[in-house]
């Protein structure tokens, strides 16, 4: 018998008594008034950023000024242009030197302060940990409330990959503290920037 | 997460060095209290762990606070979970069907045995020679490592704590935080000894860098990547991978072959029920409201490879254990091992397996009933885990029922034996009781210590024996209440 039958039916012949429904989840999400507001305030619990505008009425304008004194710039957002090309990488390996990558969210939660991503999003997934600094477009519109309302995205059923960072890599592993760029990137920051008809889904 | 201990609470002196873990002797049962003196012998090192651990259940309690579900949510956990692994054999087939449909590879593994043996002809079918990794306890549990090193694979933990761990040739001692129980100055002279760094400089920052810059080059030059699995989804065939590090992402995104180590316990039926789960987590874990790193993978990236395999190695005969079969609940967020005032004084290494602390006491019998007959007595019964815990396990209680059995099943050590049967006998019979009541408090004034303190008598290894009343409830009751009482 193979151990896929033999586990299988030894599952059978120990299943535990009694019935054991499956309950309904309930919809816990209270509605938190500014979305936005509460975006911000967890991200920032989690150890992310936001990029201010600078007034210029140019949303994309203090990144485009970090991005200029950054060495390589990759990204996976059409309003972003890199020096680094992400058609042209034949293993993600060819990304181990990127200063900042910088892709959009499909769309971020306010309760945790989580941005999301799709293989779509990241084009190559590695660009998003193997770069020193990621850059996250969030669309104010795309943000959800809750982590019940994120897990309704029909993403979770078509997508290969959906990765929800909230904030940079951190660990807290030595004496508790705590750090920021264990292995993957140093640091998140979110810029608000409303989907241009390019990056529309 | 908390920040930097007060430098205040630092005990002065010279080093002080880092306790070691329970003896293990063939045949012998793991002695957790021996191993728990020495730790209680090391004050710094106590303090830390101890602080720490006890600063993770007050973030927990805070975050839980501020959630006004959070009892339903451990309920709804508990009944969907308790549901799962009712129709277990029916969620896997689920989940085999639609990995198999998303392009993963599906494989699965009787024991431990095979788990590692299909690990290694997946590398050896791919040539690959280096494997780079995030945490797995199931991968601990199969003590894969060791088994791939055999073969001339070199195995890569990516997890700070991990690795901390794999370089000083030590198990993970918790199974959120591996290194707990290490202080700085431990790391520091591991790490200098391993990966070359100063060994006078104990600066956890610059520590942290190190291992970052030592371990890149190692991500990249890695021919396959390992993963564990928090949740696997059988609607839709996904498998949940949460980290605070990115390692695992690393491990999966990097390497063109991707391998996860799935316990068949981690099954849940539905997306929806990641809502759940997920806010309980990290909740329960360290108090922050969510992972770092959520992860969702249900099919390989375009060009690469995804393997899962689907590991038993004992689970499938706990399911049928009518007392224990709840325990396969278990989400590991460690909030029971925080908690405890035992696990908190005495470090998970002190307990010689895989899973330590209070889930650890129900669980590590179920591998080996003589190793682990001791640990039972490893609790004070308080029940602080059971209600901390986010998937409603009665921790306390499956302890207490571990006792019975190794009593039972002449488990227990002979000592501890003899004492609980003369109790028995004494219980079992109300008469004979409180005949002897007064003769037994007498002999708690009177036994020498030798019998009282003996080795064995784990509990009042560290303490007094409670002084004995003057009188009995019972002599009390009859002289001052008996004759008043009225009858219904």
């Amino acid at each position: 018998m193979s151990a896929r039958d033999a586990i299988l039916e030894r599952i059978r012949s120990h299943r535990p008594s009694g019935e054991h429904p499956l309950p309904e989840s309930p919809d816990f999400t209270r509605p938190s008034g500014d979305v936005q507001a509460r975006f911000v305030e967890r991200l920032e619990r989690m150890g992310g950023e936001v990029l201010p505008p600078d007034g210029s009425g140019d949303m994309l304008a203090p990144l485009r000024t970090r991005l200029a004194a950054a060495g390589r710039v990759c990204s996976a957002a059409p309003e972003i242009e890199g020096n680094v090309d992400l058609d042209a990488i034949a293993r993600p390996h060819d990304l181990a030197d990127v200063d900042i990558s910088v892709a959009r969210a499909a769309f971020g939660v306010a309760e945790t302060g989580s941005v999301l991503f799709t293989e779509a999003e990241l084009r190559v997934n590695a660009m998003a940990y193997l770069a020193q600094h990621l850059v996250v477009l969030v669309d104010p519109a795309d943000i959800v409330e809750s982590t019940q309302h994120a897990y309704r995205s029909p993403l979770f059923h078509q997508a290969r990959y959906v990765a929800c960072h909230s904030g940079p890599s951190a660990t807290a592993d030595i004496e508790g503290v705590l750090i920021h760029g264990a292995q993957g990137v140093r640091s998140l920051t979110v810029v608000f920037v409303p989907r241009s008809d390019a990056s529309l889904r | 997460m908390s920040g930097p201990p007060d430098s205040h609470t630092v005990i002065g002196g010279p080093r002080e060095p880092q306790p070691r873990g329970a003896k293990v002797r063939p045949g012998w049962p793991i002695d957790q209290s021996e191993a728990a003196d020495r730790f209680i012998a090391a004050p710094r090192h106590l303090q830390n762990h101890d602080t720490r651990l006890w600063t993770l259940r007050q973030n927990r309690d805070r975050i839980a606070h501020g959630i006004e579900e959070w009892e339903e949510l451990r309920e709804l956990a508990s009944q969907i979970k308790e549901h799962t692994l009712a129709h277990l054999d029916h969620y896997l087939e689920m989940f085999e069907a639609n990995a198999k449909a998303n392009g993963i590879h599906v494989h699965w593994a009787a024991d431990a045995a095979e788990h590692n043996r299909i690990v290694h002809q997946i590398l050896d079918e791919h040539g690959a020679r280096s494997l780079i990794k995030s945490k797995s306890m199931l991968t601990e549990e199969c003590a894969m490592r060791p088994y791939l090193e055999g073969f001339g694979i070199e195995v890569i933990e990516t997890d700070l704590g991990e690795r901390i761990q794999q370089l000083d040739d030590e198990d993970p001692s918790h199974v959120v935080v591996p290194a707990v129980h290490k202080l700085r100055a431990d790391v520091a002279e591991v790490f200098s000894k391993t990966i070359g760094t100063d060994p006078n400089n104990d600066d956890v920052h610059y520590l942290a860098e190190q291992q970052r810059e030592t371990t890149r080059p190692l991500i990249l030059q890695a021919d396959a990547g390992m993963t564990g699995c928090n949740f696997a989804i059988a609607e839709t065939g996904t498998f949940v991978v949460c980290t605070n590090e990115g390692n695992a992402d690393l491990s999966a995104n990097v390497p063109p072959l991707h391998i996860a180590s799935i316990g068949i316990e981690k099954l849940i039926p539905r997306i929806e029920h990641l809502g759940v789960f997920v806010r309980l987590l990290s909740r329960s874990a360290l108090g922050t409201p969510i992972t770092q790193y959520t992860s969702h993978f249900r099919a390989p990236r375009e060009g690469g490879e995804m393997h899962v395999v689907l590991v038993d190695n004992g689970r499938s005969e706990r399911l049928g254990m009518d007392e224990f079969w709840t325990s396969l609940k278990c989400i590991r967020c460690g909030a029971c091992m925080n908690t405890c005032p035992v696990y908190r004084r005495s470090g998970g290494l002190s307990y010689g397996a895989t899973y330590s602390g209070p889930i650890g006491i129900i669980l590590d019998p179920t591998f080996n009933r003589t190793k682990y007959s001791a640990l039972p007595f490893s609790s004070s019964l308080n029940g602080s885990c059971s209600n901390v815990c986010p998937v409603k396990i009665n921790i306390h209680e499956q302890i207490f029922a571990w006792r019975r059995v190794m009593a039972e099943t002449h488990e227990i050590p002979l000592m501890k034996q003899a004492m609980m049967k003369a109790a028995g006998e004494l219980l079992s019979s109300p008469a004979l009781y409180r005949a002897a009541v007064s003769g037994a408090d007498a002999a708690l004034r009177t036994l020498p210590k030798f019998i009282v303190y003996n080795r064995l008598n784990t509990w009042t290894r560290a303490r007094e024996m409670p002084k004995a009343p003057d009188h009995t409830f019972h002599d009390w009751w009859k002289a001052n209440r008996e004759k008043t009482e009225v009858q219904p």
